[in-house]
This record gives C-alpha cells, sequence and structure tokens, in this order.
C-alpha cells in the first residue's frame, strides 16, 4: 500500500491519498495522471491494469485500487 | 429531413400525439418505427448501411457475453487455461466485428480521401493522371460516424462486462437508430440511454413544456444566430485574397459563434425532443468558452465524443502490453520523465489523429486534431512552471482578471486551431494567419467593411442581442437550470420570455433569399 501512495503522492503531492475520497469522480486524477498511474503499477506490482478496469469504483481511492492490485495479482 | 424544416416539425407533432395516445408498452416501438422512417426520408439506402451494423454488432455482442458466462463455469481442466481460451475467443470476435464496422465506416467516408493521397504520391513520382486511380462513387449514410461509434461502444462495454447484452434484437435497433441524436449525437452510451429508452412513459406537462421550450432555444441558436452568421463566414472564406488580415481575425470569431449555435442548438433540438418523449439524453456540453485551458474545453464541448476516444481508444491504446512495455523500456533508458511522458504523447497522438479523421477525410480536419495535441502536449510540459508560478503567486490565481485572461487565451487558440476546419486547405489557413500580422487592415472595424459581408446593421444587431442573450443563460446555468429558473417566475413573465423567443425565432430567424437553410454542421461528420 505504501509503494501505491508514493506513486499517487508523486503525481499530486498536495492530496493526502490515505483518506481522499473520489478522486477519479472529483477529477483530482485526470486520464494522463490514470495512464502514469497504471504504468508504475506495471513496474513495480508486475500488473497489468486493463482499459475495462478503469472505472471509477477501481480509481476513486488509494484504498480501491490497492484491491484491485490485490485482486488481479489472484487471479495471475 | 433537416432539423429545422417544416417536415421534421410536422413529423414531430404526429410522433409526439401518437406516442402518448397508444399504449405505454407499444412506446418505444412507435419510436423505432418513427426513427426508421426518418432514416429512410433521408436516403432509403442508408437503411441499408444502419440494419447491417445492428445485426453484427447485436450478434456478436450476444455471442461474447455468452462466451464471458462460460469462463466461470465449472471446469475439469485447468482454470487458467479454460479462462485464458475464453478470453482469447471473445477477443477474436471482438476484433472481426470492429473490422466488419470499422470497415464500412472506413470504407464509405475514407476510400476517395485514400485515393487522393495515393494519387498525390503517384504524382510526386510523375506517373500519368490517365493512369493513377479514379475517385469511385461511394455513398456515405448520413449520420454514419456517429451510430457507429454509439454501436461500437455498446459492443465493447458487453465486451469488458459494463452493460449486459441487450436480448431483444429490436430494442437494440432503436439504442443505434434513436433518429434526434442519429445523425449528430451525442453518442450516447447503452447504460445510460437504455435506463429511460424503452420504459413506458406517461404525460409528463413539467417534463414536455420544459422539452419543448428547449427545442425552442434550440431554434432560435441554429436559425437566429448560426444561419445569419454563417453569412458572413462563408464571404470571409469564399474570397480569402480580399478578405485577410483583420477579416481573418473576425472571421475566426464568426466561425466560432457559428459552430457553437450551431452545434449546441442542435443538440438543444435533439435533448429537447427526447425530454418530451420522457427519455434522458446526455448533455455534450458544460458552457465550453468559460474554459480556461485547451484540455479544459475538450472537456466541456462535444463531451460524448471526448470520453468516447478517452475510454476506447486512448486507455486501450496506453495501458495495452506493448505501450507499457514501451513505457518501461523509455523509462530505463531515457530517464524516468521521459520514459513517463512517452506512451502518453504517443497515445494522445493516435486519438487526436483519429479525433481529426473522424471529423472529415481530409488533410484540414487532421491537421485542426493534431494542432489541439500539440497545444495540450505544449500545455502538459510548461504545467510544472505554471505550478511553480502558481505557488509563488498564490492569489493570482483567484483573480478574476487572470481568470478572464485565461479563458480569453483559450478562445483565442481555439479560433485559430479552428480556422483549418473552414479554409480550403491546410497551406491558405497559414498563409491567412500570417496576413493577421502583415496586413494593417484594422480599420475595417470601423469603416463599414464588415457591413460588405452580407450582414446588415440589423443582423448585426441581432447577433449581438443574440451573443448576449448565450452569455447570459451559459452564467444563470451556473447557478441551476434556465428553465426552472423562468418556470417560478410570475405566468405573465413566462409567457414574455417564451413567446417572445418563439417570435424572434420566427421573426429574426435566417429565411429568405441570401440566406440558405443550411445543414448543421455536425450532420456531416
Amino acid at each position: 500500500m505504501n509503494e501505491l501512495l508514493e506513486i499517487l503522492t508523486d503525481l499530486h503531492e498536495d492530496i493526502d491519498f490515505t483518506t481522499a475520497e473520489a478522486i477519479f469522480d472529483n477529477k483530482i486524477i485526470d486520464s494522463f495522471d490514470i495512464v502514469s498511474i497504471i504504468a508504475e503499477i506495471y513496474d513495480r506490482f508486475d500488473v497489468t491494469i486493463s482499459a475495462e478496469y478503469i472505472v471509477p469504483e477501481n480509481f476513486n481511492s488509494a484504498k480501491a485500487l490497492f484491491a484491485l492490485i490485490e485482486k488481479l495479482q489472484e487471479e495471475n | 429531413m433537416l432539423f429545422t424544416s417544416y417536415e421534421f416539425i410536422g413529423f414531430l407533432l404526429v410522433l409526439f400525439i401518437s406516442y402518448y395516445l397508444i399504449p405505454k408498452r407499444h412506446q418505444w416501438k412507435l419510436l423505432l418505427v418513427f426513427s426508421y422512417l426518418f432514416y429512410f426520408i433521408a436516403g432509403p439506402v442508408y437503411l441499408l448501411y444502419i440494419t447491417a451494423t445492428t445485426i453484427t454488432i447485436f450478434f456478436f455482442a450476444l455471442k461474447i457475453e455468452n462466451l464471458s458466462k462460460r469462463k466461470d463455469e465449472n471446469f475439469s481442466g485447468d482454470k487458467k487455461v479454460h479462462k485464458a481460451l475464453i478470453k482469447n475467443k471473445k477477443w477474436r470476435l471482438l476484433l472481426f466485428a470492429l473490422i466488419i464496422n470499422i470497415g464500412i465506416l472506413a470504407i464509405s467516408k475514407y476510400t476517395n480521401f485514400a485515393i487522393a493521397n495515393a494519387n498525390s504520391v503517384l504524382r510526386f513520382f510523375g506517373v500519368a493522371a490517365e493512369k493513377q486511380f479514379g475517385f469511385r462513387n461511394i455513398i456515405i449514410p448520413l449520420g454514419i460516424s456517429f451510430y457507429t461509434f454509439q454501436a461500437v461502444s455498446y459492443l465493447i462495454d458487453v465486451y469488458r462486462g459494463t452493460v449486459t447484452a441487450e436480448r431483444n434484437p429490436f430494442r437494440f435497433a432503436l439504442f443505434v437508430s434513436f433518429f434526434p441524436q442519429l445523425i449528430q449525437g451525442p453518442i450516447s452510451r447503452f447504460g445510460d440511454l437504455s435506463k429511460t429508452l424503452f420504459l413506458p412513459h406517461s404525460f409528463d406537462r413539467i417534463q414536455v413544456s420544459y422539452g419543448l421550450q428547449r427545442i425552442l432555444f434550440g431554434f432560435f441558436k441554429k436559425l437566429v444566430i448560426a444561419d445569419r452568421v454563417a453569412v458572413g463566414v462563408t464571404e470571409i472564406i469564399r474570397e480569402p485574397d480580399i478578405y485577410n488580415g483583420a477579416f481573418v481575425f473576425i472571421g475566426m470569431f464568426f466561425f466560432a459563434l457559428e459552430l457553437y449555435a450551431d452545434f449546441t442548438g442542435g443538440i438543444d433540438i435533439t435533448i429537447g425532443v427526447a425530454q418530451v418523449l420522457g427519455i434522458k439524453v446526455a448533455e455534450n456540453f458544460r458552457r465550453p468558452f468559460f474554459s480556461k485551458s485547451i484540455k479544459e474545453f475538450w472537456k466541456r464541448w462535444h463531451i460524448s465524443m471526448g470520453t468516447w476516444f478517452t475510454d476506447y481508444i486512448f486507455y486501450p491504446v496506453t495501458v495495452s502490453k506493448p505501450m507499457l512495455r514501451l513505457s518501461k523500456w523509455s523509462r530505463k533508458n531515457l530517464g524516468t520523465a521521459l520514459g513517463k511522458r512517452i506512451p502518453i504523447y504517443l497515445a494522445s497522438f493516435i486519438v487526436w489523429f483519429t479525433t481529426g479523421l473522424w471529423h472529415g477525410a481530409s488533410w484540414n480536419f487532421i491537421v485542426w486534431g493534431l494542432a489541439n495535441w500539440i497545444v495540450i502536449m505544449i500545455s502538459q510540459e510548461f504545467e510544472p512552471l505554471y505550478n511553480r508560478f502558481h505557488n509563488r503567486f498564490p492569489r493570482v490565481k483567484e483573480q478574476t482578471a487572470f481568470k478572464l485572461f485565461q479563458i480569453i487565451r483559450t478562445i483565442l487558440i481555439m479560433n485559430m486551431i479552428r480556422s483549418f476546419n473552414y479554409y480550403r486547405d491546410v497551406p491558405l489557413t497559414f498563409r491567412m494567419w500570417g496576413t493577421m500580422v502583415t496586413e494593417r487592415n484594422w480599420r475595417i472595424v470601423f469603416d463599414g467593411s464588415l457591413l460588405g459581408l452580407g450582414l446588415s446593421m440589423a443582423d448585426y444587431v441581432i447577433l449581438l442581442l443574440g451573443v448576449v442573450l448565450l452569455v447570459w443563460v451559459s452564467l444563470k446555468q451556473r447557478n441551476g437550470a434556465v428553465r426552472e429558473y423562468i418556470s417560478a417566475k410570475p405566468y405573465w413573465v413566462k409567457f414574455v420570455i417564451w413567446y417572445g423567443l418563439f417570435l424572434s425565432v420566427l421573426i429574426f430567424g435566417a429565411y429568405g433569399i441570401g440566406y440558405d437553410a443550411s445543414q448543421f454542421i455536425y450532420n456531416q461528420f
């Protein structure tokens, strides 16, 4: 989780991602951020998040995103 | 059948009355009949194209969903292998359906463009004209770009499992052909539109009157503003050698106004018609001219197209395995900063190239798309600099003058880029930009030359009042729906406003000699 928080904070230093909610819905992260996050996750977690997973439920908070990473790691 | 024709008004009247007279469970069927009738009137042969898209996408979506269900079934062998096999089959079905449908779109819309480019190459190598390719007489079905994209979005959503496949082919046929949005969008998603499209609807006096009011405002924008200012735009484009310098600058504003009034007017009619029928169509604009950057502009203008390209091209391309590998490689070999950018810039390039191509089969549109890409990428590169500036001077961001500067800057850049859309070709557009610097003819603003563009002083007054109204509505919208605001007013105020708007369409609508009851601009895309 800490590694993911590091990825997110690198993009937006001013946001506290441990508590932030609705970051996708409220457009705190945009499409460029999302692909950067996915590329970092691929790099560090060796997990591929394909386009079908880019939905608010998975990207609204660090917690939700981490749950997705865990789910995809399990599936692999 | 133009939205602004008497035939269309008659068509709507018959539909509205019969829609609320028949049993509610048959309403969507009536809409399907009217949608196909609308398209039949536009061109009987078009029906073949839309039916082909409807049938193929319907069939393949069902096949894909059936395969998805088999993914989780009990299987004695290796589950991972089974899932991979199903995934592979689904992917091949999706690809096949996409090739068919994007193929139909590409062949009908881009064959002659491809031939023209091939001939240019042949000419370059000295091949004689008689040995070059001849142009083909190909039908381009009205609205094919819109309904193909809408149908494709449904297919991909079913593939991704975000929507359930429709089991009734006729209901799906209505989703693809729903006439108010068939020829100029918005590009609706099945998950959104299907929520209200197939439901039985009782006559709701408030919704019907709101819908009619929105249609009326759409007519006002199109007939009073867009078609009037179009006269000036046409004149400026027709004679670029005469109308250079300051005329180019003024022409950009004229075209911005024409396009906005034309496109949003058309969408107002679309959403208004749907509202009268009790159907909710997603908004396609959110006060775009208040945007503070080009990136923001594209989140507020033709929203359904922007999100379509993001969801179905930008994301799949950027998060594809080859692109992720490229990203990893470039970070390792070119450094983190550049490595991060490469996949985003490459995918954005593809998106803007296709966005341009989608708008029209010409280099004008492709260059227009790429000009947007360049500006967005430049502003992306400058973002750290902007952030440093705003960290140093935090109060500047909140100042009205700075916000106004950002808005005006965005309008000017968009105006420049948009001029690729209407000048004859790309070199001419650049030449006309140059004349804004070289020709010192700004006196034309005051010496009456603008009255030589086919617009009288009365026309300019009407346009000015029209713009004031548009700005007022946009400002008012920030605090809630304008129609609700008006409906809370005393009866006589409402009467004056709506009857006044109706009369102004009748009196000031651009009809008659000198005016062309023109096609909506986006009908051509």
